[in-house]
């Protein structure tokens, strides 16, 4: 702790916020003063993926961004994405994926994110967005800890939702479940 | 037309009971609202934080605070001179407490490496941890006891506070030598048995400490309301019993504290124990300001509690056609520093493994419980019968494999069966029990006939191993539950529960319940808890005890309010209360003598639950009814208008509590299928397969997370979490990198299936499922690596090394 304090100007959930703050104090720690409280902190090691938030579009983990690597940019929280988090939601709950529900918003944030990479991985390809494998899902959401679930549920949920938004692979996957 | 049922054959009447409803929660949590302790934490309160003891066991010569005092924002820092000298437990536990009164808040003596010393408020986080560095220690350094096999009768003691204090004599505590507690439990003629035996399993097993590991660390905070009361809002399973220890620690009347229980981030037994409550009550207490407390994930693995540690002598003796005579199973239970849970888990170990095998002619369990100066352990899903489990069933799979046997055929020469007195459970009379069938499907699903053991697949070697599991549902003649159903305008209704919902979905479920026996949806049911000065009273959620005893207290209050309802609508239409059906909608008045009992078709009943046969039979009128027209009828939206906004104003409440006699034990089948990397002996779990009798299934989706999760949990303890300590004693596994729990790339998709019996004295047939889900892993994951490598692991985890050399 430095002790000094730096003037820092950033963009949550799409409005603008500026406030005196210690230039180490965590980005998590600053959402959440904010208001932000689906943010959460479950390890102090960079382990668990509860804080992930999005900078500048990217899922980082908050507790590991110092406020004066986030000061003037762009940062995203499950309170600014309410809507656009809806349809994934609906398939976790179905499924019962959420049980305590206190590492959701995290993956919740990694999931979005990780279709809209899909999507814009695609785009620059040229090609039609693909429904991504049990394997890449795996991998990308590796960092997401849950200890209610065994991620099995979650899985489900997660399957379900990618099918619903990549509908060109979404024929492949259902008859994948019912083998 | 959905009916309260009493047997089997009627199940396939429910329609709110088996549905996968939706939680209630579901869309505030996974829209992020701030439904957790510390979303709800009031801006200005006061930052709790906590000086941790660097020994393990030491005395505090002297304390120095007043260079932390000077901290700006620093109000106040707290010693153990401050604190009442009146000894409590965190142990959420029943009246009379098992456990020893062997705490103070904070205490002259530290007895392990993150035992608390000193208490600090201040205005700013900044602040608080600025003056935890400032506070001067000296202590006087003693001599610990860290290996728990030496610690009974070691000449170091642990506990030599002249204020100790046991509740009763019954737990055979012995102190001076270290011993929590001990007991013997034993049945038949062992010896005699032993010497019809023609092999003995004569092995040790060992479980670790492992971490509960719920996302949400422990956290707490207080204020004080209107009334000048201290009011705690805490992340715990047992808010009735945190208001007991709250008092019991401050030396106040426990009319002078509240609990309140907002959602919880997982607790999975951690939270049965007290916490971090007492010290914001502490602080809030004595400067009158509200304060929080959120504990980090290091102090949460290393400075609260754990899982037990065991070590398990199991002599297992049978005929060389795999019939299992004797079992003789001592249990050493590694307490830590302070007595939460000891007593009580140790004694899972053997009543929840050994009735698997009640044939046996012969059976002993005995045990001790020691202190010793490593944290101390608590409560953990499965609550000694994980441990237990991993020894008895690694000893009959070591068993069927000495003798070449199929490890699943010689538990079906074994196996207990329903209509038997179980000689190690109380001598409890076993109604429902599906284990066999349990076992069979799970062969079917996994192609068990089809596979060898051991499979050499070049660069790897696939095993196969099983195991079985049992627990309870709520402790017997010792929890309580209960509800109170109130009547509101319009004709809904609120279920006023004591029950604390974790994430496990209990909320939902009690609403299943009651919209079952009130014929209505579950919208219409309303449920709110836990306040402890609004909430009726619930020993808590652990022990499987939810849906089992709260869901039956539903039921009960359920039948009340019915019965009120229909005695008020009669008053209005004229007419008498027997002649009134209730149909979920309407109060329906038919002529006299329509709704007369027939008396045949009475079900076959234990008699435990008099007044669920008392619903089913008021249901039963409902089948017998539709074909006369009745005579005058009212809606519940009228009569609940009428009662509450009416002149005639009454407000119908209907208040009832459920303990129970037995604790119905729910079964499960597990079928692991591992590979073992022959360069690097790593383990990798590829399938699992797993049938669960948890009695009636209230909610498939809720139920199958449940069993998926706590099979993730035994697959952490049988493969990665290995709790290691110094050897002075500071726990090494302080953080997320160095404990390593399953992340998705270690679990492979989990496969559950149900084999649901009716267990007659639950509700609507229902036992419980929270925590038979997390045994089987452990003991079938290590005999899947036996047969790969012809390495049997008895200590856990099954690190790659144990798994590519042997221990």
């Amino acid at each position: 702790m430095s002790g000094k304090t730096m003037d820092i100007s950033i963009n949550l959930n799409g409005k603008r916020v500026a406030a005196s703050v210690s230039p180490d104090l965590s980005l998590l720690a600053f959402v959440r003063a904010q208001g932000c409280k689906s943010v959460k902190c479950a390890c102090e090691t960079t382990n668990c993926g509860l804080c992930t938030v999005w900078l500048d579009g990217q899922a980082v983990l908050s507790c590991a961004v110092p406020m004066a690597r986030a000061n003037g940019h762009a940062v995203m929280t499950l309170e600014g994405l309410q809507a656009e988090s809806a349809d994934f939601a609906r398939c976790m709950a179905e499924e019962g994926a959420e049980q305590c529900g206190f590492c959701s918003p995290g993956l919740i944030m990694n999931v979005l994110s990780m279709e809209r990479e899909i999507r814009e991985r695609a785009a620059a390809a040229g090609e039609e967005p693909q429904m991504p494998s049990d394997e890449e899902m795996d991998s990308y959401l590796a960092g997401n800890l849950c200890r209610c679930t065994g991620y099995t549920s979650q899985r489900r949920a997660i399957r379900r939702y990618m099918a619903s938004r990549f509908a060109a692979c979404a024929q492949a996957v259902v008859a994948g479940q019912e083998e | 037309m959905s009916m309260i049922v009493t047997r089997e054959s009627e199940r396939a009447n429910l329609s709110c009971v088996g549905a996968p409803v939706v939680k209630r929660d579901a869309a505030a949590l996974l829209s992020g609202k701030p439904v957790f302790t510390n979303d709800l934490a009031p801006a200005d309160a006061l930052i709790v934080k906590i000086l941790h003891s660097p020994h393990a066991f030491a005395r505090i010569r002297d304390i120095d605070t007043s260079r932390a005092l000077k901290v700006p924002g620093v109000v106040a820092v707290y010693t153990y001179k401050d604190v009442p000298n009146k000894r409590f437990t965190l142990a959420g536990q029943s009246y009379p407490e098992a456990s020893p009164y062997d705490r103070l808040i904070l205490d002259q003596v530290v007895r392990y490496v993150g035992d608390e010393v000193a208490i600090v408020a201040a205005e700013t986080e900044d602040a608080a941890r600025s003056a935890l560095k400032l506070i001067k220690v000296d202590y006087e350094v003693m001599e610990p006891v860290l290996d728990f096999t030496r610690a009974k009768g070691n000449p170091v003691v642990i506990h030599t506070e002249d204020n100790y204090h046991v509740n009763g004599a019954w737990i055979n505590n012995d102190r001076a030598r270290n011993v929590v507690a001990s007991g013997l439990s034993a049945h038949g003629d062992l010896e005699a048995a032993f010497a019809e035996c023609d092999i003995v399993v004569d092995e040790t097993y060992h479980t670790l400490a492992d971490n509960q590991g719920m996302m949400e660390t422990f956290r707490s905070f207080a204020e004080i309301d209107a009334y000048g009361r201290i009011t705690v809002t805490a992340s715990t399973q047992v808010p009735f019993h945190v208001r007991r220890m709250v008092a019991n620690a401050l030396d106040i009347p426990q009319s002078r504290v509240r609990v309140v229980k907002p959602r919880i981030g997982g607790g999975f037994g951690a939270k049965q124990s007290g916490c971090n409550e007492i010290f914001c009550a502490f602080v809030t207490a004595k400067t009158g300001r509200p304060s929080k407390v959120v504990y980090t994930r290091e102090e949460t693995l290393a400075s609260s509690n754990s899982r037990h540690e065991m070590q398990m002598h199991v002599r297992l003796g049978a005929k060389n056609d795999g019939t299992i005579v004797a079992i003789d199973l001592y249990t050493l239970s590694n307490q830590g520093a302070y007595g939460e849970h000891g007593p009580t888990t140790v004694g899972l170990s053997g009543h929840k493994s050994l009735p698997l095998y009640n044939h046996a002619k012969a059976t002993r369990f005995a045990f001790d419980v020691v202190y010793t100066n490593t944290m101390p352990a608590g409560a953990y899903r499965g609550y000694g019968a994980t441990q237990g489990l991993f020894a008895v069933e690694s000893a009959v799979n070591e068993l069927a494999d000495r003798l070449g046997m199929d490890p699943c055929e010689i538990r079906f020469k074994n196996l207990v069966t329903p209509g038997e007195r179980l000689a190690q459970y109380d001598d409890n009379e076993l109604y429902s029990c599906n284990v066999s069938a349990c076992l069979r499907r799970a062969m079917e699903m996994i192609g068990w006939d089809d596979k060898p053991l051991a499979r050499d697949l070049g660069d790897r070697v696939r095993g196969l191993g099983v195991a079985l599991s049992m627990q309870g549902s709520a402790i017997a003649k010792i929890d309580i539950g209960s509800v109170d159903l109130r009547l509101e305008e319009t004709g809904f209704y609120t279920l006023s529960v004591g029950a604390t919902d974790m994430g496990t979905g209990s909320d939902t479920i009690l609403a299943q319940f009651a919209a079952e026996a009130l014929r209505c949806d579950t919208d219409r049911i309303v449920v709110h808890g836990v306040d402890t000065d609004v909430s009726p009273f619930d020993t808590g959620s652990y022990a499987s005890a939810s849906t089992y005893l709260t869901g039956m207290a539903t039921i009960k209050a359920s039948e009340r309010l019915i019965a009120e309802l229909r005695q008020r609508a009669a008053g209005f239409m004229g007419v008498d209360a027997d002649d009134v059906l209730f149909d979920g909608e309407r109060l329906l008045a038919f002529a006299p003598g329509t709704l007369a009992e027939g008396g045949a078709d009475i079900p076959e009943f234990s008699g435990i639950y008099d007044d669920v046969e008392a619903i089913a039979r008021s249901y039963r009128l409902a089948e017998r009814a539709p074909e006369a027209e009745p005579v005058a009828e009212m809606t519940l939206a009228e009569l609940a208008n009428r009662l509450v906004a009416g002149g005639d104003g009454d407000c119908l409440t209907a208040h009832a509590a459920a303990s129970s006699p037995t604790s119905p034990p729910p079964f499960m089948s597990g079928i692991a299928e591992v590979d073992v990397d022959k360069a690097t002996g790593k383990v990798t779990v590829v399938d699992y397969v797993s049938v669960v009798d948890c009695g009636t299934v209230v909610n498939e989706n809720l139920a199958r997370v449940q069993a998926e999760g706590g099979i993730a949990q035994g697959i952490g303890m049988a493969l990665t979490e290995d709790v290691q300590y110094s050897g002075r004693g500071r726990m090494r596994t302080r953080s997320l990198m160095t404990y390593k729990m399953p992340t998705r790339l270690d679990v492979p998709d989990i496969r559950v299936e149900f084999a649901p019996s009716y267990e007659p004295t639950g509700p609507f047939g229902a036992k419980s499922i929270g925590e038979v889900v997390i045994n089987t892993p452990s003991p079938a994951i290590a005999s899947a690596v036996a047969h790969a490598t012809g390495h049997y692991v008895r200590t856990l985890p099954i690190t790659p090394e144990k798994a590519l050399f042997g221990e």
